[in-house]
């Protein structure tokens, strides 16, 4: 590979990496640097430095129950994976960790990287939002606590700032125990989700009392599928029931991402075929 | 009494793990990245980022300036060396060949073309300093479509090639009669298939290295290459007009090919005259993927019209083709030959069919060039004739095998001629191999099974899809290939030396050399039996145009049947030479000499006897030699084939398709191949197994998309999707094994029939699970959309 010139740096804290990043406003975060070194690679992005969070000590370790989970940013794939108390409680991150790219991607990628740099095609980032996930953002000034809700804006854009990092990713008891499935189409090439769709289902009885569904891979950014959501709640769950909500999967999704593989239109019908089939997996 | 010695084991048949591969898979392979020389500079080239455009000015100053440059040029830099060759065109027709230069003067043709060369001391400053090189250009319009291209109106790229047809060919019967027979025809079926650009995607991507020595004048050169004499004839002859002997290439170990490392290449020229121009410093250049992906070679790009004339019974009665070839940029170094000889010739398929006509236009297009890939021109032929058994099938109401039976050239036809002007096909038992798929996949339970779901309604359809292919490989006799015929512009023939050292042990010079494929393994085996030396004293070289006397490479699956048979005449010399001196050192006359498993002994006698080990001690001491014969065990062949070889085969694909989203489970895959007599299964297997692989990738993810102002728009492997291990099926194989009489061997070749033969069996098996919900043909790749598509635009 031959990149543009940069700098390398290694932190061995969270507020040593906070200083590089105030220090250099040219500088970049990496951690798995999947999504980042490609990009170098090609030449179409170029940062003046590279402030390498992915040994610092703060950001490992998971600890999971059935009150909630709290996940260090720098997890990787791998680790998420291998985790039982997390697999026991919110099984659905397991089973989309299996389908995220492939055994290097798994063993490099972390969590925190995913949802902070937000690709369209993530997929943990519809997991997270299915699961009612927050994150603890901390930079200069401190942490703080942004709901998943509120993290994505746009096409690989957040509501963090420039210097701050993600350290930790805390997922509610409320979401622990929920019925749980993630669907996702593939790209041939790239292992990328060209639609994805997690959901995240309380139930009382039959009756859904709470439904959570995030889509990736078909819309700008992830987002939820509130309409669907809405059509769930308050209802028995049967395959009337889910197919109908399944239908209005992609209400307010905005416009759809299109490409030489696959036409919005197409993904669109995706979306509503994996709701139906996250939703009837969960649920039925 | 001296006991006989034991039998050694038979080498040919075993299936031995290939012996360069601890080498190649532990690190220790040298691939031409890992070549290192004293003072070695990088070169980095500058390049086009428009399809077609006019180069107003190009400005190096800032360039020049920037750490560890060492010089910036242009294409007015060049202008000492000719273009490059353009050795295969095609035979009796007018080509319009436009080769590259070094680096494009005037005007650019294609993304990625390159315009100007940075030299520096290491790869980034090369790189930074390339990005520094303002170019500005004149975007002209585009055209990326071959079809199109010729049409009216259309952007011209160049002036030598009027409407941009490179040439225009055809084969088979008088269109007339093909006419009359297609209005006499019971049924009649028109159609339209695409067979889409590919990216070969070797795992190793191309480059140089370069190295002049001002002593001497002479050249070395390091290259990703599948014929180093081939290249070194060329540069010297055509490029640069100096003796052969001038230059030097090498070949070092080589991490696939799949045909685009046959071609000559401007980085093969920029780097020998940079380094004339640095002093005789080493140049480098070694290619990264998305510039692999741009201007390294494709292969395929056909646009086909067919009109089939067919009978009640299913019967082939007439077949008229018309194929637009896009052959890119600029004309590769043999791609007139692939849509020609190589394809055209190849449209029969197994099948008598009585009149057959194809007509080809090849054009220019703004475009990667296009030359062989993998099977270059069968798979293209194999995907239309075998889509026609199917469309037949499905017009008449008779089964898909039932068609392919009722047109097959039967045992007793051999040696067939097709008339399309392919050699004779030299041996074959097609029924044999489709009789023995049928049975294995369990063919009339699939069918039922089919059935059932069509009438239930499922939402899982099956679908079987069937290939019968046959193809030429072990190309060629030269007389029919070369000029006075196809075209190509030299021989085919092969060279072998084999020498047996005082030591015993054998050192045989091959002009073969693998990219992959266990040359090293499977000559051995070969050359073992043959003189009942030992396996690891068998040492095979290659790869060097100072060592081997000539070879003209690797491609055609041609290694075996032409280089093994250099080889096997080379030791069928050595063994003649040595049957004579052992008769001497054993004082009996020769014919009373038999040689049996490396021994040599008299007819009679089991006490008197010599190993082969003892004679070639004795040749190579020459201290008693019998009258006027000179010392070393030392043959060399030049073998040119009598004709080329025809390997076959069936294969089933059984694929269930999702009607909900399109998408496609491949259930099953079962091929028969015969490629002859087998020297090493295992190697075999594998060669299959690869070339599956890659057909059945065109068929389900393979597809180089342009847009339509020339942008390659699947330029890396995040988008260009070749396949992963996960995605492929279980393959089922089995053989049956028809020898050749072409050579003394019995082999065929066994390089591209995996290639050739798969694409169809899944086209076939995706259009069989859904073809009674659509109309017309589903483009390959088969994804998801696309399936889906066709099935919800009814």
């Amino acid at each position: 590979m031959y990149p543009e010139q940069f700098e390398y740096q290694r932190p061995s804290s969270v507020s040593e990496a906070i200083g590089l990043l105030t220090a250099n406003p040219d500088a970049k975060i990496i951690a798995g640097g999947h999504s980042l070194l490609p990009a170098m690679k090609m030449r179409l992005a170029a940062p003046a430095a590279l402030v390498d969070i992915a040994r610092i000590p703060e950001l490992k370790g998971i600890s999971a129950s059935g009150d909630g989970a709290t996940i260090g940013a720098g997890a990787t794939y791998r680790e998420l994976m291998d985790d039982a108390a997390l697999a026991a409680a919110y099984p659905v991150v397991a089973e989309t960790c299996d389908k995220v790219g492939d055994p290097a991607v798994r063993s490099r990628g972390t969590l925190g990287g995913s949802l902070a740099h937000v690709d369209p095609a993530a997929d943990l980032t519809a997991v997270m939002l299915a699961l009612g996930a927050s994150v603890t953002a901390t930079g200069p000034n401190g942490a703080r606590t942004i709901g998943i809700d509120d993290l994505f804006v746009g096409l690989l854009t957040t509501t963090l700032e420039p210097d701050e990092i993600i350290t930790s990713i805390s997922l509610p008891a409320s979401s622990a125990g929920t019925k749980q499935a993630y669907e996702k189409h593939s790209h041939p090439a790239s292992g990328y989700a060209v639609a994805g769709v997690a959901v995240a289902l309380q139930v009382d009885g039959t009756t859904c009392t709470s439904a959570r569904i995030g889509v990736t891979g078909a819309p700008e950014y992830a987002m939820r599928a509130t309409a669907a959501e809405d059509a769930l709640v308050g209802k028995e769950l049967t395959a009337e029931t889910i197919a109908a909500a399944a239908e209005k999967a992609t209400e307010g999704l905005g416009e759809l991402n299109g490409d030489v593989y696959a036409s919005a239109e197409y993904r669109a019908h995706l979306v509503k075929v994996l709701t139906r089939r996250a939703l009837t997996r969960a649920a039925l | 009494m001296v006991a006989a010695p034991e039998a050694p084991e038979r080498m040919v048949g075993k299936a031995l793990k290939r012996r360069e591969d601890p080498r190649l898979i532990t690190g220790g392979a040298q691939f031409l990245d890992d070549v290192k020389l004293p003072g070695m500079t990088h070169a980095a080239f500058v390049r086009s980022p428009h399809a077609h455009a006019r180069i107003a000015s190009i400005d190096a100053s800032a360039a020049s300036s920037m750490p560890g440059v060492l010089g910036v040029f242009a294409g007015d830099d060049f202008m000492d060396l000719n273009p490059l060759p353009a050795a295969w065109q095609a035979g009796g027709v007018t080509n319009h060949p436009v080769t590259p230069r070094v680096l494009a003067v005037g005007e650019v043709h294609q993304v990625g073309d390159p315009v100007a060369v940075v030299v520096a001391e290491d790869a980034y400053q090369a790189r930074d300093a390339a990005q520094a090189v303002i170019v500005t250009w004149d975007p002209l319009p585009a055209v990326v479509d071959a079809k199109k291209a010729t049409e009216a109106g259309a952007p011209q790229l160049h002036e030598e090639a009027p409407n941009n047809i490179v040439l225009e060919w055809s084969c088979g019967k008088e269109a007339d009669r093909v006419d009359a027979a297609l209005a006499a025809a019971d049924v009649r079926i028109s159609h339209h298939l695409i067979n889409q650009r590919l990216i070969p995607t070797p795992m190793e991507p191309r480059g140089s290295i370069a190295r002049f020595d001002p002593a001497t004048g002479d050249y070395t050169l390091w290259a990703t290459s599948q014929a180093p004499h081939v290249h070194r004839l060329l540069l010297a002859a055509f490029v640069f007009g100096i003796p052969e002997q001038k230059i030097r290439v090498i070949a070092p170990d080589m991490g696939g090919g799949f045909g685009a490392k046959i071609f000559v290449y401007y980085d093969m020229a920029a780097t020998m005259a940079l380094s004339k121009k640095l002093g005789g410093r080493p140049v480098k250049f070694w290619e990264d993927r998305s510039e692999n992906y741009m201007t390294t070679t494709h292969g395929r790009d056909h646009i086909t019209d067919l009109e089939i004339g067919a009978g009640k019974d299913g019967s082939i009665t007439a077949l008229k083709v018309k194929t637009w070839a896009n052959l890119g940029a600029y004309f590769s170094t043999i791609a007139a030959g692939i849509p020609t000889t190589l394809y055209g010739r190849m449209v029969a398929g197994c099948y008598k069919i009585p009149n057959i006509r194809v007509d080809v236009v090849a054009a220019y297009t703004n475009t990667a060039m296009v030359d062989a890939y993998r099977g270059a021109g069968r798979p293209e032929a194999a995907y239309v004739i075998e889509r026609v058994c199917d469309l037949v099938a499905q017009a008449t109401g008779v089964d898909p095998a039932e068609v392919r039976r009722r047109n097959f050239i039967q045992p007793e036809d051999f040696p067939y001629d097709t008339g399309v002007g392919m050699l004779p096909y030299d041996s074959g038992n097609y029924e044999l191999t489709l009789d023995k798929a049928l049975e294995q996949v369990g063919y009339t339970g699939l069918r039922q099974e089919q059935k059932r779901r069509r009438g239930a309604g499922e939402r899982k359809l099956l679908g079987i899809g069937l290939s019968s292919y046959v193809e030429v490989c072990g190309v060629a006799p030269s007389k029919w290939i070369g000029l006075p015929g196809e075209g190509w512009g030299a021989g085919l023939w092969e060279s072998a030396n084999v020498k047996v050292h005082l030591t015993g042990k054998v050192v045989v010079t091959t002009g073969s050399l693998p990219h992959g494929q266990g040359h090293e393994t499977s000559f051995a085996q070969l050359v073992s039996d043959r003189l009942g030396i030992p396996y690891d004293d068998i040492e095979i070289e290659h790869s060097d145009t100072q060592a081997a006397p000539f070879g003209f490479g690797s491609y055609g699956s041609r290694s075996l049947s032409v280089g093994g048979t250099a080889i096997y005449k080379s030791v069928d010399k050595v063994v003649t030479k040595a049957m004579k001196l052992a008769a001497h050192m054993l004082e009996a006359a020769e014919d009373d000499i038999t040689f049996e498993n490396g021994v040599f002994s008299v007819k009679g006698s089991s006490e008197s006897s010599k190993t082969i080990q003892e004679v070639a001690l004795a040749a190579h001491v020459g201290y008693d030699l019998p009258e006027g014969m000179e010392p070393f065990l030392d043959e060399t062949t030049y073998y040119d084939p009598p004709n080329c070889t025809f390997p076959f085969g069936t294969h089933v694909c059984v694929v269930e398709v999702d009607t909900e989203t399109g998408g496609i489970d491949m259930l099953r895959y079962l091929a028969v191949d015969d490629v002859g007599n087998v020297v090493n299964p295992l190697i075999v297997d594998g060669q299959i197994h690869g070339g599956i692989a890659q057909g059945l990738a065109q068929a389900m993810f393979e597809g180089a998309v342009y847009d339509d102002d020339g942008q390659l728009l699947t330029g890396t492997l995040s988008d260009y999707a070749i396949p992963k291990a996960s995605q492929l099926p279980w393959y089922e194989l089995d053989r049956t094994v028809t020898p050749t009489s072409v050579n003394p061997m019995g082999v065929k070749g066994a390089g591209e029939a995996g290639t050739i033969a798969s694409t169809p069996a899944v086209a076939n098996a995706v259009n069989d699970a859904v073809g009674h919900l659509i109309s017309g043909e589903i483009a390959m790749p088969f994804t998801p959309e696309r399936v889906w598509r066709a099935i919800n635009a009814h």
